[in-house]
């Protein structure tokens, strides 16, 4: 489904990722661990199309498609979803207008008809009670005035809706109490098929608790350095990222 | 010869021969031709003078305009442009500066409202409007009222009885139809509400084919004591065509009135809106925003005077431009002496679509009174990258993604309008015209 190889990207005239490799196939779940600064978000990022980030060599072929040649909203109707690790507050738009707009454009690009607001409106009833949302959020502006967890929320709701085939969770993790990081956990659970990948981003193990992946990868210095399976994760939790830098002596200058 | 050189555009107007409504009429001759002689003496003003310093008039200067247009009665005009969501009630329409009887609808009027057009009031009463029409314009900014005064033969004449509460909407609408050559047209409002009367105005300017015409349009409305008003102008007109607009307000005690206007047409427009609060407890709110495209210039000025006390004025403006478009807002309240207790608020924000338009804009506070709450700003930004990617990353095209946010920012102008559909149509209006 992805297939990223020796993928170099830049920021602001920095090199971020140098030379990083991934292939996701549907139904798996990759989760993408490493210290600050490894370059977790650029590749959230890159993969989503944001401007700023220069791809240098490499590339990524997402279900075929050179995925880097296609605008933002051409990936989202492509099926990539980003869920944001800072959801951004939207004031005088309205959250259920804004979804509907939002299907409907990724439906018209894929040459599916659109929605009519009682066809919509019936997706989002079943989709609420998945995600247990209370249905006073989409009467407001996008995220605005919402609560870290309600923004996180919203964002895996989206995801529901949208219906992605590769849905990339980006420190989806940061910022939430236990019960938050549970219910966001369970609608990512509930979202789970065999022909959906995710790449959960995350900082900490702590999330792996309540999404298991089926793979764990350590990124370091803009690399994959480390893959296995979940019990990765648990090493890292135990030993720290410097115990991967240790590993790695090519890493030996890199951040931990 | 021996004349001083006048610009193409002066002498256009020289030779102007039509008929004007009221012509025999000593005081109103009198008036037209004072006028018209400072117009022609001073000329079109240059960008050295202050109320002009962002708006040229060079291009208009070597432009010629015919005065009056001899087959304004017959010229076809859609009747789904006059139809306004919402707005069902007595309607006046002028077509290029003519009333159009055809058009407007005006029987069974309710009762308390008076609603004529100009010309014909001046030929059965042409005396009640002497206090409005014999008026001499002094300020040297003021070229385009005196041109307005010297030519205006034709407009809207709109009473309100005391204590009458007038439901139904009133629909004011300015067509400018296509023509054989460039025209030039006048009219002149005179809107007063007696004490304690209601009313709501919808002031429609619309174009009907292609067409450079110039319009001029003066609109005077006064309030008497505790009257209300509501007062929303679409102005839509014509692609190249030019409008210059100046409204006055005059509000008596405890008199309210909310304005809103949207600017979207025209190639060139001046808006004047000046705004004076002579009661205690006169309450003004002002909301207006323009959103411009290609190479249109859309220049508003508001002055709000304070002159009693405990008044009150809210100021919220929007500009947006795109492409080649410039703007300019400058909004002037003055709290005068004794207008002890006031309250003014004014806030503009301006959005910048592209790197090559331009808005300025020029908020001025003076506070002369005591116990005064005032507080002013103004803001040029562009569109937020990060909304903008996060509507993107959603699979919002660019262009929708745009108009969403453009949409959004300009909300607060209209969601005080009370009529829903009109408010609806507004908003439509607004996101059709953005590129």
């Amino acid at each position: 489904m992805l297939k990223i190889e020796n993928l170099h990207a830049r920021v602001e005239g920095k090199d971020i990722l140098k030379g990083l490799s991934l292939t996701v196939n549907p139904g798996e779940v990759h989760a993408i661990m490493g210290p600050n600064g490894a370059g977790k978000s650029t590749l959230g990022n890159v993969l989503s199309g944001r401007d700023g980030y220069e791809v240098t060599e490499g590339s990524v072929i997402f279900e075929g498609r050179d995925l880097l040649a296609l605008e933002p909203e051409e990936r989202a109707a492509a099926g990539v979803f980003l869920a944001f690790q800072y959801p951004v507050e939207i004031p005088g738009v309205n959250n259920t207008y804004f979804l509907r707009a939002a299907l409907n454009a990724q439906r018209k690009q894929r040459g599916e008809a659109e929605l009519d607001s009682m066809q919509f409106l019936k997706l989002v009833r079943e989709k609420l009670k998945i995600m247990q949302i209370s249905d006073e959020l989409l009467h407001r502006a996008v995220n605005e005035g919402f609560s870290g967890g309600e923004k996180k929320r919203n964002e895996i709701f989206q995801m529901a809706v949208l219906e992605p085939k590769l849905a990339i969770l980006d420190e989806t993790d940061s910022g939430l109490d236990i019960d938050a990081l549970k219910q966001v956990a369970q609608g990512v659970n509930a979202l789970r098929s065999a022909d959906r990948a995710f790449l959960v981003i995350t900082h900490y193990q702590r999330l792996l608790d309540y999404i298991e992946p089926d793979f764990v990868h350590v990124l370091a210095d803009g690399r994959i350095v480390e893959s296995g399976d979940k019990t990765l994760a648990h090493k890292l939790e135990e030993h720290g990222y410097a115990w991967v830098a240790e590993r790695d002596e090519s890493l030996a200058g890199a951040r931990t | 010869m021996s004349q001083p050189a006048h610009t193409p555009f002066v002498e256009s107007l020289l030779t102007a021969a039509a008929p004007l409504a009221g012509q025999g009429i000593a005081w109103l001759d009198a008036s037209r031709r004072e006028n018209f002689d400072a117009f022609i003496a001073a000329g079109l003003p240059d960008t050295r003078m202050e109320a002009w310093k962002y708006t040229a008039l060079r291009a208009l200067g070597q432009r010629r305009f015919t005065f009056g247009d001899t087959q304004a009665a017959t010229r076809q005009v859609d009747p789904a442009l006059l139809a306004l969501p919402g707005v069902d009630g007595p309607r006046l329409v002028f077509v290029n500066g003519m009333f159009r009887a055809d058009l407007s609808r005006i029987e069974d009027l309710p009762e308390g409202l008076s609603l004529q057009p100009l010309s014909q009031v001046l030929a059965q009463d042409a005396e009640s409007l002497r206090f409005a029409l014999a008026r001499r314009y002094r300020e040297a900014g003021d070229v385009f009222a005196r041109l307005n005064a010297a030519f205006a033969g034709d407009g809207v004449v709109l009473r309100v009885a005391a204590g009458a509460k007038i439901a139904q909407p009133v629909q004011l609408s300015f067509i400018g139809a296509a023509a054989d050559t460039d025209l030039s047209w006048h009219a002149r409002n005179v809107i007063e509400l007696g004490e304690g009367a209601e009313l709501s105005v919808v002031e429609q300017h619309a174009g009907s084919g292609e067409q450079q015409h110039l319009g001029t349009l003066v609109a005077d409305t006064v309030l008497h004591d505790d009257a209300r008003l509501q007062h929303s102008i679409l102005q839509n007109a014509a692609e190249g065509s030019s409008l210059i607009r100046r409204g006055s307000l005059h509000l008596g005690a405890r008199a309210q009135v909310m304005l809103h206007v949207l600017e979207l047409g025209g190639a060139l427009v001046r808006h004047d809106l000046h705004a004076e609060l002579i009661g205690d407890e006169a309450r003004l709110d002002t909301r207006g925003v323009f959103v411009l495209r290609g190479r249109q210039h859309v220049d508003t000025q508001l002055a709000i005077r304070h002159q009693a006390r405990n008044t009150a004025s809210e100021s919220t403006w929007r500009g947006v431009a795109d492409q080649r478009a410039r703007g300019v807002f400058r909004g002037a309240i003055v709290v005068a002496e004794g207008a002890d207790g006031s309250d003014a608020n004014l806030s503009n924000k301006n959005l910048l679509l592209s790197t090559q338009a331009e808005i300025d804009t020029k908020p001025e506070l003076e506070i002369y009174a005591d116990e005064v709450k005032a507080a002013h700003g103004a803001t040029i930004g562009q569109l937020d990258e990060r909304s903008m990617f996060y509507l993107r990353s959603r699979g919002i095209p660019q262009a929708e993604a745009r108009g969403m946010l453009t949409a959004a920012f300009c909300r607060s102008v209209f969601e005080s309008v009370p009529n829903e559909a009109l408010r609806e149509h507004l908003s439509q209006a607004l996101l059709a015209h953005l590129p």
